[in-house]
């Protein structure tokens, strides 16, 4: 563990990618704090240029509603998606990968079946649909999220348990009489959590994105401040207050930035051989 | 005794088209239409759309100016018996429908008697008061009404009463008629072609009754389906004309000030488009009379104007629009006041539930404006969310009256009686319609003023009848009225002539000229 932190401390990128995510993390969790007032309220003129007027250093957007504090609040909104959605994704893809993985046989070709059918539809059109059936508020968007990026999980898992269960110290613990949930749960998963965290990483990548580029097509929740919010409001009027788009959009990408270069600094860090190899 | 209208309704339309320049002919005008019309035959069909491009196809007897006085138009004069029974209408001799047919009072009678009736039900609530329709010879109709109606002569406007050519719809199916898709008129362009998604052209009617006219060769509609598309095929110069409600209101500012470019409020007074939010008068925290006066007190209406719809359009201080007869502009009007609301609120029974709000689903505007009018409300110490819906949810949720707050906007057609008391009485109330009393207000004493003031024969006593309703159903806020809406016309400065009615370029382009 410690030899691995040292690997990922080696990679600059990865560290520069730790500190940014920090920073977002400390927004979303104090800004809110310092800054409570309602990120929809509206403080001033509509559409004042960044650092034009004290006290609304980010300007306004449409509706005079001051930019920075809709920032500090969509932090908070767009990383908690991220990070829950993630979380169910992992909570469906992993039992299934595991499962199919461990059992083969008919078990694996249901659930690889199953996989499959939610993989061969195009994610983002997959969420739209859900989307408009469901009742667009913060719970079922992270929901749908979490339906339209699980597969990959537990394709991911069902290939590293596949090559894992036939290891020697699974076929001793077999032998040692431990029942298939425990073997699956102590011996199995453990050793395949490398790949799964790097994964991990970049799927909260991916669900800010997605959660974007939802509340951009108007799918987002109405009573919620969010990033993709923030620039779905804006496209109207990029022409003539272009900020209102970019500021948000440079929060997205900063984010999803930040969050890949740590992807990939795990990935190094903890898969060393690939390491090796790519040198 | 009977009053010649004529002559009061020629000096208006003389004084408003004083030509500074001598017309010039030819010349081809591009405007947009958003969105793509379902079909042109507007005797079927009455949606916005449909009435732009058909309102160059099919005329009526009258068009009003922006006072809503009567001008000629199919009818060259009429008259009105004092006792507010009999309307006669002297037509044109010589029109003729576009396939060379002669127009004449049978036609008509056909149109209003016969397809109208069957096809119009805007039309038909206006219908129940006619007695008979006669053509008592080829150029000279006659409407007997059961009992007066004042707005009677308002209802000779083309998208009300388009005139339908009997000798091609006489004993057909009329939904179905194969002529449907290329609709004859007796206006002043023909329908030439239209290129599904793309365009729909237009050519000039070379046999048009009026000398000179129309001025133009040609004229295309440009179907472009998004907001920032048509701004720019303004700017490229594809497009000449932008309609009300084209672009978005926060470009209006920027292609306003292009060079060559003017812009007018006007052509919307017949329609008087008035935006209110549906308050749930039938159960839930609305139905208490000072919960909504906190709602109405907690909105900051100018706000939303010059933030929202570009600073055009102005405050509706109640039910009636003030483009539209009988407006009382001495009605009080209830002000942003937020210290009021929180008074309102407190006396009211409303102890936190939130409050259900919904958008109108028409893109980006309404939709800031719904986040503007939230943040209003919760200042004062409500709690809303609100409900998102596209178009068919909108309907059906205001439709079954499952909402707190709903946005809306309606027309009024000039008169009291034809468009707004619609949405106040208590025979109005249904569900199953977004369009009629949504909100389920009830006062049967303002009911029996509205039926009053519809038969009343006498302007004078129309008006009076209608400032005390104007006075009591503020008093009441059925609903949380906020702006009369401003659509202005963007187009290029030597586009001439091009609105000149209350319903702009819906009555078509008949005077519309080009200086070269």
């Amino acid at each position: 563990m410690i030899k691995a932190w040292k690997r990922f401390a080696q990679n600059h990128g990865a560290v520069i990618g730790l500190i940014i995510l920090l920073l977002v993390v400390l927004v979303a969790v104090l800004g809110p704090m310092f800054f409570p007032q309602s990120p929809w309220r509206m403080v001033n003129r509509p559409f004042l240029p960044p650092f034009a007027v004290d006290g609304v250093p980010l300007g306004t957007d449409a509706v005079g509603r001051d930019v920075l504090i809709g920032l500090i609040h969509g932090a908070r909104v767009s990383l908690m998606v991220g990070l829950v959605s993630t979380v169910v994704a992992l909570l469906i893809g992993v039992p299934i990968g595991a499962l199919a993985g461990f059992f083969g046989g008919w078990v694996d070709d249901a659930l690889m079946r199953f996989t499959e059918f939610f993989q061969t539809i195009p994610s983002f059109a997959l969420a739209i649909v859900l989307l408009a059936i469901f009742q667009p508020s913060l719970f079922y968007i992270i929901l749908t999220i979490a339906i339209v990026s699980w597969p990959p999980v537990a394709r991911l898992v069902r290939g590293e348990v596949l090559s894992l269960r036939t290891r020697e110290y699974v076929e001793a613990a077999i032998l040692s009489g431990q029942t298939n949930l425990q073997i699956i749960l102590r011996q199995v998963l453990p050793n395949a959590l490398p790949p799964i965290i790097v994964l991990a990483s970049l799927m909260v990548a991916t669900a800010i994105l997605l959660e974007s580029s939802l509340s951009f097509l108007g799918l987002g929740d109405p009573n919620v401040m969010s990033w993709g919010y923030m620039i779905g409001a804006a496209r109207t009027v990029l022409r003539t207050a272009w900020w209102l788009s970019f500021i948000p959009g440079i929060a997205i990408l900063l984010t999803v930035l930040a969050l890949n270069l740590i992807g990939e600094g795990l990935n190094d860090a903890l898969n060393p051989r690939l390491t090796r190899r790519s040198e | 005794m009977r009053i010649p209208t004529r002559s009061l309704a020629l000096i208006a339309a003389m004084t408003m088209i004083a030509p500074a320049h001598a017309q010039q002919s030819g010349g081809t005008l591009n405007l947009v239409i958003q969105p793509e019309p379902p079909g042109l035959m507007m005797g079927l069909l009455q949606n916005g759309p449909t009435q732009m491009v058909a309102g160059d196809i099919y005329e009526s007897l009258l068009r009003y100016d922006t006072n809503l006085d009567p001008m000629p138009s199919l009818a060259r004069e009429w008259e009105v018996s004092e006792d507010g029974l009999t309307y006669t209408f002297h037509l044109h001799e010589d029109v003729k429908w576009h396939d060379g047919e002669d127009f004449t009072a049978e036609d008509v009678v056909f149109t209003v008697d016969v397809f109208l009736r069957e096809t119009h039900p805007r039309l038909r609530a206006s219908l129940v008061h006619l007695e008979s329709v006669e053509a008592v010879d080829d150029h000279t109709v006659v409407f007997t009404l059961k009992q007066p109606f004042g707005p009677f002569l308002g209802v000779f406007e083309a998208g009300t009463m388009p005139m339908i050519p009997k000798h091609i719809y006489e004993g057909t199916d009329f939904a179905n008629n194969p002529m449907n898709s290329t609709p004859i008129g007796t206006g002043p362009f023909k329908f030439n072609e239209w290129r599904q998604g793309s365009f729909i052209h237009l050519v000039k009617n070379e046999d048009y009754y009026l000398d000179g006219k129309p001025y133009l060769d040609e004229v295309y509609y440009h179907v472009i389906p998004d907001g920032a598309s048509r701004a720019v095929a303004y700017e490229t110069g594809t497009v000449d004309v932008l309609h009300g409600g084209s672009i978005e209101n926060f470009d209006i500012e920027r292609v306003a000030a292009l060079p060559n470019t003017c812009i007018t409020d006007a052509g919307w007074e017949y329609f008087g488009p008035h935006s209110w939010m549906w308050l749930n008068n039938h159960e839930g925290p609305m139905a208490d009379v000072n919960a909504r006066r906190a709602v109405m007190h907690a909105i900051d209406r100018e706000f939303a104007r010059d933030a929202l719809w570009a600073g055009r359009g102005q405050l509706a201080t109640g039910p009636v629009s003030s483009s539209t007869r009988f407006h009382d502009p001495d009605t009080p009007s209830i002000d942003y006041d937020p210290e009021k609301a929180r008074e309102y609120l407190a006396e009211s029974d409303y102890d936190g539930e939130t409050l259900r709000l919904l958008p109108l689903p028409y893109g980006e505007t309404w939709q800031r404006w719904a986040e503007a009018v939230r943040q209003n409300l919760q200042e004062v110490g409500f709690n809303v969310d609100l409900v998102p819906t596209d178009v068919a949810g909108w309907n059906q949720r205001v439709s079954d009256w499952d909402f707190d707050l709903a946005f809306t906007y309606l027309y009024q057609y000039g008169d009291p009686a034809l468009g707004v008391s619609r949405t106040y009485v208590e025979s109005n109330i249904a569900k199953g319609s977004p369009w009629n009393n949504v909100a389920g207000y009830r006062n049967a004493e303002v009911d029996e003023l509205w039926m009053q003031a519809a038969v009343s024969p006498s302007p004078e006593e129309r008006q009076e009848i209608y400032s005390e309703i104007q006075n009591r159903i503020v008093e009441d806020v059925p609903v949380a009225w906020l702006l009369e809406l401003g659509f202005p016309t963007i187009y290029r400065c030597n586009v001439q002539n091009l609105v000149t009615t209350g319903i702009g370029i819906n009555d078509g382009l008949r005077d519309a000229w080009i200086e070269q």
